[in-house]
């Protein structure tokens, strides 16, 4: 292959009939040591004292509840938040993230979080009438702000939402993880646009993942409830 | 046959509670003075972990109890450990920690302290295999269900076409053949040989596998969400070091599992290890997306080389397959195993090799994934398929056609039977609605950068076993209770099934309840929720359970009637005389004379061949009311097949590499649709998995320092909306049905995916008149690269790489 950079795999050929293999360093590690360097001292480097890293690593990219606002002087406030009709009075830390509000303190687990830091919309809640990842919502950002939850979308008597409907009657869910986003997206889309082509629909809803592929049954549920309103 | 409830769409009992926020999943559970926990996981790839110190994190104020490798049952290595102390790839875990709060969890898993030695790892089997390579493991580099974990080197000869894209084909670990290989070969007119890679993935299910547990009494109460229900006790008891009566699993919901989730993992147990050094107090633990991305288990790449011979006319004559699985780095999966009866059968080789070899690297530990090994296989070959109607001037359909089995086709190595397989019929019904003749004809068609290329795919899973147990219960108030130990995956088959069992009964769907998601509500022994097993499996059951209850049903009518069972008949609820319609008594009132029998009315005396979960759960039951309780005995003289056929459209824009797909049709060899809304949901959400292993996910690990460069959903890169058709229609060979089912009807959720990417794949070769990558998933970078004559960026036969 022209252009082809020397890989492991080459250097082992070319060493083969050399006595002893370097313990770990076969395979693709054979470009660190045209570097000079050993793979152990290599990864002792990245790896410095171990548990820095791996606690560095926790903070940086599993979300959440960061160390930060667990460590001691993060003061919680208490402020009213307007939830789906309702005044609610809770006690918030300064980078508190809405999705921990509605799930750990107001009990509002329809709120899913499938990734918690804005890449599959399984939390996905009304901020007025626009949706928002509520995992990457800072809570104190809506204090004044109407926020509507998938239960908040049910009748007072139980009834279900058009939105709601039309994901039952097309069984828009499979797994059912990410239908609270979804169907939340797409209450969204249809008051800021009660009569979507399905090219709109799509965009509209492409903030929100679905591994389970259901996406031709969401669609039809989104366009069955936009025939509805 | 004209049914009542079957083929009928209906109001799944649960998809309220999905669109309300109602269904309680794992993470959402909150028990009376319930502690958070969290994991402490490796960073590097392959490491021992030196001079731990813990002393921190457990003075943190909230910190209750911290769980070690010690602390939990050893296995045999190289099956998945629950903790290590030598941790085997990025994300292994180490420790976990329990707390007062979640926040403090996470804050003293930040205070652990200690150093990790680092061990040799490798990332690509072929690597490993080399002449000094790395292994992934101390103690070996090749294992895999029944291979015994050992250290295979290849000698380095092996090696010489590694660059130009040969595979090396040392010394399988496993092999059989059937028929005369060279004889096929020899007289076939066409032989074509291509060594391919097909990506592994990670199953990303939105839901994380987290869950919560407490234990009363010895026995543990487990939360969480997991395909299987009743078969995921054993598992469960297995990793928590109790008997199975001691185990109670609460699985109401499982937020996708693909495989992924069939049994218990180890990590679904360590809330419950926390929990028991807490004395029984609740511990959640919630998995970030990252613990679930290499705790979740994944699709193992394949690094294969496969010779086809074609006879003149298109019919395979021979089939020579061998295959380098990606195992990662525990006991994994078995999908080079699969993928040779896959290969089998869907194009029927008179004669066949097959040879493989698992390979341990240091990556996520691999499993079951939607069609394992067979969706691999069907888009490495279904490109050659139609090299083959080129070269041959054969049409690509007529030459699927051919080679599709039928019912007296025969599978794998042993060349042993199946059931049914009406793969023929199933292409020609969709190329027909797809309109295959008219379309073809714009293969190829440039219309400013795009090209527009036809694809059509198939692909096969084993869809349906026997032998598991059928249990209802007509209760002194007329109900009907149906008691089933299927899953909620998410397929709607645990309601699916359930119509049948009504069915059989004759019941009104409103007077029936369906007893499931937790296993104390004395449920069956049934089959894993995986294989595309439900619907065939499960009707089975709830027939024999049926039969046995309706034969019981009558003995009643007799006792209180007179006359012999003979003499009546079932009818709306009640049992009727034959002879005379106005002599009858409600099932209320015949279940109410069952309690007053007892003995096997009532389920006090059961059949001997039960599983003990399933005579456990009888005894509990016995005395309210008539019992229905049954094995699976009835005849299934071979493998089930479950086949499906696929055709897309596609415009490749050739300047951006970016596919678009305009609409998509599969049929199912499935005979009867037992619910049609659910067949539709399995059928399209399939394809879209498909279409992300056809161009869109893989593995990717950097070879340098082994972490994962794609850990995270925006870099996996699952189908979005915007990445699939906007119209979908699927079908199935209502009139071709499965003998061995009561009503016909075939398993279809797995090939659903092989025949969609494959059928996706096949369009894009088409569209680059004919270049065939041999590699998934073929990204946009590929087909510009391969348009503008540039090099790939990736190595020959390179696997888990960008």
């Amino acid at each position: 292959m022209s252009g082809h950079i020397p890989t492991s795999r080459d250097e082992t050929i070319a060493a083969d009939t050399a006595t002893e293999p370097t313990q770990g360093c076969g395979g693709p590690l054979a470009s660190l040591a045209r570097h000079k360097a050993t793979r152990r001292a290599f990864i002792k480097g990245v790896v410095a004292s171990g548990a820095t890293v791996a606690g560095m690593g926790y903070m940086f990219r599993s979300g959440g509840m960061r160390s930060a606002f667990a460590a001691t002087g993060a003061v919680e406030r208490l402020i009213t938040l307007r939830v789906n009709g309702q005044d609610r009075r809770v006690d918030v830390a300064p980078n508190e993230m809405l999705a921990y509000t509605l799930r750990y303190k107001l009990g509002l687990t329809g709120t899913k979080w499938g990734c918690d830091r804005g890449e599959c919309g399984a939390c996905t809640v009304l901020i007025g009438d626009v949706n928002y990842y509520s995992c990457s919502t800072m809570t104190h950002a809506v204090r004044d702000r109407e926020v509507t939850t998938v239960e908040g979308l049910v009748g007072p008597n139980g009834e279900l939402h058009p939105v709601q409907q039309a994901f039952v009657d097309e069984l828009g869910p499979q797994c059912g993880f990410c239908t609270p986003g979804q169907v939340m997206s797409a209450v969204a889309l249809l008051r800021a646009n009660p009569s979507p082509t399905i090219d709109e629909a799509r965009l509209a809803m492409s903030g929100n993942l679905c591994r389970c592929g259901a996406y031709d049954h969401y669609l039809k549920s989104v366009m069955n409830a936009a025939g509805r309103a | 046959m004209a049914y009542n409830l079957v083929g009928k769409n209906f109001a799944v009992g649960d998809a309220a509670a999905k669109v309300t926020g109602e269904a309680k999943y794992a993470e959402d559970f909150r028990a009376e003075g319930m502690v958070f926990s969290k994991l402490w996981t490796s960073p590097i790839p392959h490491a021992r972990v030196v001079n731990l110190d813990t002393s921190e994190a457990l003075a943190l104020p909230g910190v209750l109890a911290i769980l070690t490798p010690d602390d939990v049952p050893a296995f045999p290595p190289p099956q998945d450990p629950i903790l290590t102390y030598e941790p085997h790839f990025v994300g292994e875990p180490i420790l976990a920690i329990a707390a007062e709060s979640e926040e403090i969890a996470a804050e003293a898993i930040e205070k652990i302290r200690a150093e990790f030695e680092p061990l040799p790892f490798t990332v690509d089997p072929l690597d490993s295999l080399f002449p000094g390579g790395p292994n992934a493991r101390l103690d070996g580099n090749v294992a895999a269900s029944r291979i015994d974990l050992q250290q295979v080197k290849w000698g380095a000869g092996e090696f010489a076409g590694v660059d130009q894209g040969r595979l090396p084909m040392g010394a399988p670990a496993e092999e059989w053949a059937y028929g005369d290989l060279e004889a096929g070969f020899a007289a076939a007119a066409l032989v074509i040989e291509e060594s391919f890679v097909t990506g592994g993935l990670a199953h990303h299910a939105m839901e994380p596998r987290s869950s919560m547990a407490y234990w009363q009494n010895g026995t543990c109460f487990i939360h969480t969400g997991i395909q299987s229900q009743a078969a995921s006790v054993p598992s469960f008891a297995r990793l928590l070091d109790v008997p199975v009566e001691n185990v109670v699993l609460v699985s109401e919901y499982c937020g996708g599992g693909f495989g992924g989730k069939i049994s218990a993992g180890p990590t679904m147990s360590i809330a419950a290890h926390l929990s028991k050094k807490l004395n029984g107090r609740p511990v959640q633990l919630r998995l970030s997306r990252e613990n679930e991305y290499a705790v979740g288990r994944g699709r193992p790449a394949f690094q294969g080389n496969v010779k086809i011979g074609f006879a003149a006319d298109g019919r395979v004559t021979a089939l020579d397959l061998y295959l380098v699985h990606d195992n990662g780095p525990h006991i994994g999966a078995g999908d080079f195993r699969a993928a040779a009866n896959a290969a089998s059968i869907v194009f029927t080789p008179p004669a066949m090799r097959w040879r493989a070899i698992p390979v341990l690297t240091n990556t996520p530990p691999r499993g079951a994934q939607r069609g394992p090994g067979e969706n691999q296989i069907a888009m490495a070959l279904e490109p050659l398929i139609d090299r083959a109607a080129r070269e041959l001037g054969i049409d690509r359909v007529a030459i699927r056609q051919l080679n599709a089995p039928t019912n007296d086709s025969l599978l794998g190595a042993d060349q042993g039977p199946i059931t049914s397989a009406a793969l023929g019929a199933a292409i020609a019904k969709a190329a027909e609605m797809f309109n295959w003749e008219e379309r073809k004809t714009r293969s190829g068609q440039r219309n400013g950068s795009k090209v527009t290329g036809i694809g059509v795919g198939s692909a096969y899973h084993s869809a349906g076993s026997s032998g598991f147990d059928g249990l209802l219960r007509i209760g002194t108030d007329g109900k009907l209770y149906i008691h089933t130990g299927v899953g909620n995956l998410g397929t709607h088959s645990h309601y699916g099934t359930a119509r049948y069992a009504a069915e059989a009964m004759g019941y009104d769907w409103n007077n029936v309840e369906v007893v499931r998601g937790r296993t104390d509500r004395h449920l069956p022994w049934t089959v894993n929720q995986a294989g595309s097993n439900t619907v065939y499996t499960t009707t089975r059951v709830f027939q024999v359970a049926a039969e046995d209850a309706k034969q019981k049903l009558l003995e009643i009518g007799a006792l209180e009637m007179g006359g012999a069972p003979e003499d009546y008949d079932i009818q709306s609820e009640r049992v009727v005389s034959k002879a005379d319609a106005s002599k009858s008594i409600t099932f209320a009132q015949a279940a109410s004379r069952a309690t007053d029998l007892g003995g096997k009315y009532d389920g006090h005396v059961v059949p001997e061949d039960l599983n003990p979960m399933t005579k456990a759960s009888v005894a509990a039951l016995a005395g309210t009311g008539l019992i229905g309780v049954a094995k699976d005995n009835m005849p299934k003289p071979g493998v089930t097949p479950g086949l499906v056929a696929a055709f897309v459209e596609v415009e490749v824009d050739v300047e951006t590499g970016k596919v678009e797909m305009l609409d998509y049709v599969a049929v199912a060899d499935a005979g009867t649709i037992l619910h049609p809304a659910g067949f539709s949901n399995q059928m399209t959400g399939g394809a879209v998995m498909g279409f992300g292993m056809a161009v869109l996910e893989s593995y990717a690990y950097d070879p340098v320092i082994g972490v994962p460069a794609r850990a995270g959903f925006y870099q996996a890169k699952p189908a979005s909306y915007l990445d699939v058709p906007k119209t979908f229609e699927t079908s199935s060979t209502e009139d071709h049905l499965d003998p061995t089912n009561p009503i016909g009807a075939k398993g279809i959720g797995e090939p659903a995916e092989g025949a969609g990417g494959a059928a996706l794949v096949s369009a894009i070769t088409d569209a680059l008149g004919g270049h065939n990558f041999a590699r998934t998933p073929i990204t946009a970078d590929m087909i510009v690269n391969v348009v503008a004559g540039r090099e790939q960026s990736y190595r020959p036969l390179q696997v888990n790489t960008i």
